[in-house]
């Protein structure tokens, strides 16, 4: 244990110095001031206004740049670590390799994750303080999907720096992960298929098995409870979980696919060569 | 950690294989290390010394078994690597202040990180300038004492060191000897060196690597005590500033208007000193060495 509270605190603060985080603080703190500042709270779009318009922009402002950021972050440093041969030293302490491996994602998250939650609930905090009813069941449901979104992309991050033995080729390999993932959003080649009249079973299958468009149809159930802005395919996903039972699925889902991508990058970090 | 007395040796590789990409960097390597022995682990680049390292610290999967104290270094690193220093030759380029490096260091090897400063500070390391400097903007010197300290700090079995004193002045040379010269009987050391002659004086035995083969395997005479030291004198025929400079920075005091001049050579550095002193063959008129230790001895005069 004391290892991997080690490995984190020692990533937590190499995280803290490192120029991505600071543009990764700034985007996500930018956000939200940019929102408030331009009054998005004031406006009503589709029915909502005050916190719940800013809360719904903000989830989806975070889908689009949240999953990117924090794969080619990911991919970069421990990539590009283990070329540098800060792996090779490390690697000579006398610390688990189980310890070593948790302790970096574990550090990962934090760096990751504060700043987004940070964001967000200094903003509830000063819609309070202004006077705006907080939506805190919409906010507590948005930070646990934001949780969730960062600990699968997190994940998937660090199966790839496993499996990579070059920066170069990490990154490569997570910017096309990316794409996959954004063209099989409802948006993209899911509207497609749609309109092409695929089977529906594949459809609605690669819909629920895509976890940032379980994230964006989660995020808009938590706004949308009759999912009007999706179309016929509420229906499915009305019938099969409800709305409940989709939302508890888009945080636990996510959440599995991260931990399983990240055991699996365990394991392949524990078999094969280390630097 | 200590080996069954004489049953096991310290440290034993049987028939370790490494491939990369199908072809072999390590070949069948049996070796058998000792307390006690200092090993100089000597081949051209790509000869797999540095693979070799990585086997022994349990970084690199391979064919064959290697044990430290009888253990695996990959199946139980935390109790065998807590016995394994090691000082890498390219440090580690880390962003992390130097005082974070030496806690976390300290920290998972159950050591105190004061003591690890004080080895660094030995070196001529200034430990309280240097505490919050990210460790990769430190000097090539200063990272070496740094890792060394971290290794050195802390009670090893093991001492694992690929070019250790590459990047040392001749002052910080000695106090590692000593360092080195204090751990010699209860330890094994393995010093990795592309050149013989750089670590020839501090070790008791070599180890040749040629294509992941052991080509050699060799005792050697261990005459030279690593705590000893060399008076030396040296005169030149003419003042060269380029040459005073060098030896004022071997820590050589001027006694004879630039001409003539004094000073102290470890012992295991006579080699590379006088591999120093042949590069200004031209203006040397002599040199005198004897051993400090036994000053009144008859003085080997070198041409």
């Amino acid at each position: 244990m004391m290892g991997l509270l080690q490995s984190a605190r020692l990533d937590i603060a190499e995280s803290l110095r490192a120029r991505w985080f600071l543009i990764y603080a700034l985007v996500f703190g930018g956000v939200l001031v940019l929102l408030l500042v331009t009054g998005l709270t004031e406006s009503r779009v589709m029915g909502f206004t005050g916190l719940s318009r800013l809360l719904i922009v903000y989830i989806q402002v975070c889908m689009a740049i949240l999953p990117v950021f924090i794969l080619i972050t990911t991919v970069r440093s421990v990539a590009g670590d283990r070329e540098a041969g800060v792996f090779e030293y490390l690697l000579s302490l006398p610390v688990g390799l189980g310890a070593w491996y948790w302790g970096k994602i574990t550090g990962r998250f934090v760096a990751v994750f504060v700043p987004v939650f940070a964001a967000v609930a200094l903003a509830m905090a000063w819609g309070a303080i202004a006077g705006y009813a907080v939506p805190w069941q919409a906010f507590g449901f948005n930070v646990l999907l934001l949780f969730s979104l960062s600990w699968c992309f997190l994940g998937i991050g660090m199966l790839i720096s496993s499996l990579a033995r070059s920066p170069d080729v990490a990154q490569g390999t997570a910017f096309v992960v990316w794409l996959t993932l954004l063209l099989f959003l409802d948006l993209v080649l899911i509207g497609i298929m749609v309109r092409e009249q695929a089977p529906p079973e594949l459809v609605v299958g690669i819909a629920l098995a895509n976890p940032m468009q379980v994230f964006r149809t989660a995020s808009m159930a938590l706004f949308d409870p009759e999912l009007v802005l999706m179309g016929p395919a509420a229906f499915v996903i009305l019938d099969a979980f409800g709305r409940a039972g989709y939302l508890v699925y888009g945080v636990l889902y996510p959440i599995f696919v991260g931990t399983l991508c990240a055991a699996g990058g365990f394991l392949l970090f524990r078999r094969g060569d280390l630097p | 950690m200590t080996a069954s007395p004489d049953t096991a040796p310290l440290i034993r590789f049987r028939s370790v294989s490494k491939t990369f990409r199908r072809r072999p960097v390590l070949d069948s390597v049996d070796l058998d290390f000792a307390t006690g022995d200092r090993v100089a682990l000597v081949g051209s680049n790509g000869a797999g010394k540095t693979t070799l390292i990585r086997c022994l610290l349990g970084e690199y999967v391979h064919a064959g078994t290697v044990a430290i104290g009888g253990r695996d270094p990959r199946r139980h690193r935390r109790e065998v690597l807590r016995a394994v220093g090691f000082v890498p030759q390219l440090p580690p380029p880390l962003k992390m202040p130097v005082g974070e490096l030496v806690r976390f260091a300290a920290k998972v090897s159950g050591s105190r990180p004061q003591a690890m400063l004080d080895v660094a500070a030995a070196l001529g390391l200034e430990v309280d300038q240097i505490l919050r400097q990210p460790f990769v903007k430190l000097s090539g010197g200063q990272k070496q004492k740094l890792l060394i300290g971290i290794a050195l700090g802390r009670d090893c079995d093991v001492l694992v060191m690929d070019e250790p004193a590459a990047n040392l002045d001749p002052e910080s040379r000695k106090v590692f000897f000593d360092l080195l010269a204090d751990r010699a009987n209860r330890s094994a050391m393995l010093i990795s060196s592309h050149r013989l002659d750089e670590v020839a004086a501090l070790v008791n035995r070599v180890v040749e690597l040629d294509r992941g083969r052991v080509v050699l395997d060799d005792h050697v005479a261990d005459a030279v005590d690593m705590a000893s030291r060399l008076d030396c004198t040296v005169t030149l025929s003419r003042v060269e500033p380029a040459f005073a400079k060098v030896l004022a920075d071997w820590g050589f005091a001027d006694v004879g208007g630039g001409r003539a001049w004094q000073g102290q050579v470890a012992g295991p550095d006579r080699l590379r000193f006088l591999g120093v002193l042949s590069r200004y063959a031209g203006v040397l008129a002599g040199v005198t060495m004897a051993d400090a230790a036994h000053a009144d001895a008859p003085r080997r005069a070198l041409p």
